[in-house]
């Protein structure tokens, strides 16, 4: 384990680890689907409230003054957490399904016509998909998807000129996928459609907080990421964006705050990002998404990135030793594990893990992830998770495995 | 490890769980309703075949967790030979016991899901087959799903 950071004293800033579930200690291990908040993050919110609540943007007593320069704040600071060139690149959603929405609507419809392509691949989360069919739908332009190669979870990028055809006109796809725990080259995709001409969006939902993300290293044109994930509340995303791809894109929703002047048949819009943000914001959750940043990077996204595939490697390891399971994604030791295991157990459903690993006090998802696609190619209809951060331990990893061995008993017996 | 859960996970559940009873299709079957589970993409497929007003046969195909599958099974055991209207009265009554475990007057074997309303998110896995009895039951063919029930 990794020595420079105290990853068991930095459980004390997250009061919700500290309890008993079913009279057994809390493990919680659905961090793929949201994390915890650190207290410094429940107090921002909180001081917010307390002392400085206001509408942003238009008013000029001095709460409001306090809170756009906190919600302008967390804009600035969204920007270096991900190394966007600029803060007006980061434009507050709703969360990751949002920001891929807000992205169809508005990009989507104007850049798609019959014929084109839109690219994803097999692995794409419910939101990176059901978005695009509906302005395929809309629009005439027909979905694509690059291959997974099997359970170990890989894309299949040896036919890609296949799939990267001139029809293509976006390229959306998952950095690190949610079901399978795989990381996936996104730099070197981003470089091969960037040749061809064809926009690019990752969906970042897992990886914004899991490891250091530089967009422009990256090469993308849009990355999306959900706040409640990465330590922040919940109902707060981002979409960055390269400044000359949201120049031409139209409002996503009209209302105040979009407008530079508004007469009653025709407007003029501000540019990106308030364009698309029509009405008064989440105020509160960037200001909430400011601290967990910080949090996060007082640690460093490399040490947790180091902590999270540490923590895999092993569960992965336990866990293969076990009779009558089936693991899904890289393997163990691969580069290209990230932070989370799923896996399933013969003749047991993951609902049936689930509802028993909870009686022990762990918390873990069973379910399709919302990728039902994927699972049906697996030809499963759900698996079972577990998903790591920062504030997990190796004995935690250890008395999961443990719970789903006594599993494998229960339902043997 | 899980003395606690032995009021959900019954011996007689565990036993239809392992080893289903009328879990197959009825290809002459008058009529068929499936339920959908979208929290976890489980299915099934209910078959009864009526006569007049009884039920002389019910099967079931699907994949599901232990308690959606023990559930089924349980069900077919025991609409076979009832009314419409007796099956919709059960359905009734087994609704009231898996939402509240409280007594709804004899239901035989069925009586091992009282235990599940004191794990909400398994509610809607054993009423399932209950809701494709009732659309079956309807003539219905159009899924139903246990999305809203409440839990
Ligand atoms: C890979 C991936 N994409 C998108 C999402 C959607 O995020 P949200 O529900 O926060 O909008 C999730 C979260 O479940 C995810 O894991």
């Amino acid at each position: 384990m990794n020595k420079t950071f105290d990853w068991e004293a930095c459980r004390r800033d997250f009061p919700i680890l500290d309890q008993t579930i079913h009279g057994k200690p809390l493990v919680y291990l659905d961090n793929a689907a949201t994390s915890q908040k650190p207290l410094s993050v429940i107090e921002a919110l909180v001081h917010y409230y307390k002392r400085d609540n206001a509408n942003v943007h238009r008013g000029i007593h001095e709460l409001s003054n306090r809170s756009t320069v906190a919600f302008e704040g967390a804009r600035a600071r969204v920007a270096r957490f991900i190394h966007a060139p600029h803060p007006d690149e980061i434009i507050f959603t709703r969360g990751t399904t949002e920001s891929i929405n807000l992205l169809a609507a508005t990009w989507g419809a104007t850049n798609l016509k019959p014929g084109d392509v839109i690219l994803l691949t097999e692995m794409e989360h419910h939101s990176n998909l059901v978005p695009w069919q509906m302005i395929a739908r809309r629009t005439g332009a027909r979905l694509a998807f690059i291959p997974v190669t099997g359970d170990d979870g890989m894309l299949d990028l040896s036919r890609l000129e296949d799939y990267l055809t001139p029809q293509v006109k976006l390229l959306s796809m998952v950095h690190i996928s949610n079901s399978l725990g795989t990381l996936n080259p996104v730099e070197e995709l981003c470089a091969r459609a960037r040749k061809m001409g064809v926009t690019t969006l990752v969906d970042g939902a897992q990886s914004a907080g899991h490891l250091p993300v530089d967009v422009q290293a990256l090469g993308c044109d849009f990355f999306a990421f959900s706040g409640h994930k990465i330590c922040g509340p919940t109902g707060i995303g981002v979409l960055w964006g390269r400044q000359e791809c949201l120049e031409g894109m139209p409002p996503y929703q009209g209302g105040g705050e979009m407008i530079l002047t508004a007469g009653y048949d025709r407007t003029e819009y501000k540019p990106a990002p308030h364009r698309f943000e029509a009405g008064t914001p989440d105020i509160s959750g960037p200001i909430g998404l400011h601290a967990a940043m910080d949090y996060l990077d007082a640690i460093g996204r490399d040490q947790i990135w180091k902590h999270d595939q540490e923590l895999a490697h092993h569960a992965w390891d336990q866990l293969s030793k076990l009779k009558d399971i089936r693991l899904f994604g890289p393997a163990g030791n691969s580069p290209f594990r990230a932070g989370l295991v799923s896996f399933l157990l013969k003749d047991v459903h993951a609902h049936d893990i689930v509802t028993l690993a909870d009686q022990a006090g762990v918390a873990l998802r069973g379910g399709h992830h919302c990728t039902q696609p994927l699972m049906h190619k697996l030809g499963v209809e759900s698996t079972a998770r577990a998903s790591f951060y920062f504030y997990n331990t190796r004995a935690e990893v250890d008395q999961f495995v443990d719970v789903i061995r006594e599993i494998q008993r229960f339902f043997g017996r | 490890m899980f003395e606690d859960v032995n009021d959900l996970y019954q011996q007689v559940i565990l036993d239809h769980c392992r080893h289903p009873r009328n879990f197959h299709e009825i290809p002459s079957c008058s009529v068929t309703a499936q339920g959908r589970n979208p929290v976890c993409g489980d299915q099934l497929k209910l078959f009864l075949t009526l006569k007049d007003d009884r039920i002389l046969d019910a099967a079931f195909v699907g994949s599901g967790c232990c308690i959606s599958k023990a559930s089924a099974s349980l069900l077919t055991e025991n609409v076979k030979g009832k009314t419409r209207q007796e099956a919709t009265a059960l359905f009734d009554q087994v609704r009231g016991l898996i939402t509240t475990g409280q007594d709804q007057g004899d239901v035989g074997k069925l009586a091992v899901f009282a235990g599940v309303h004191k794990y909400p998110a398994r509610v809607k896995c054993a009423i399932l087959a209950w809701h494709a009895l009732l659309e079956a039951l309807k003539g219905g063919s159009a899924p139903v799903t246990t999305e809203n029930e409440a839990s």
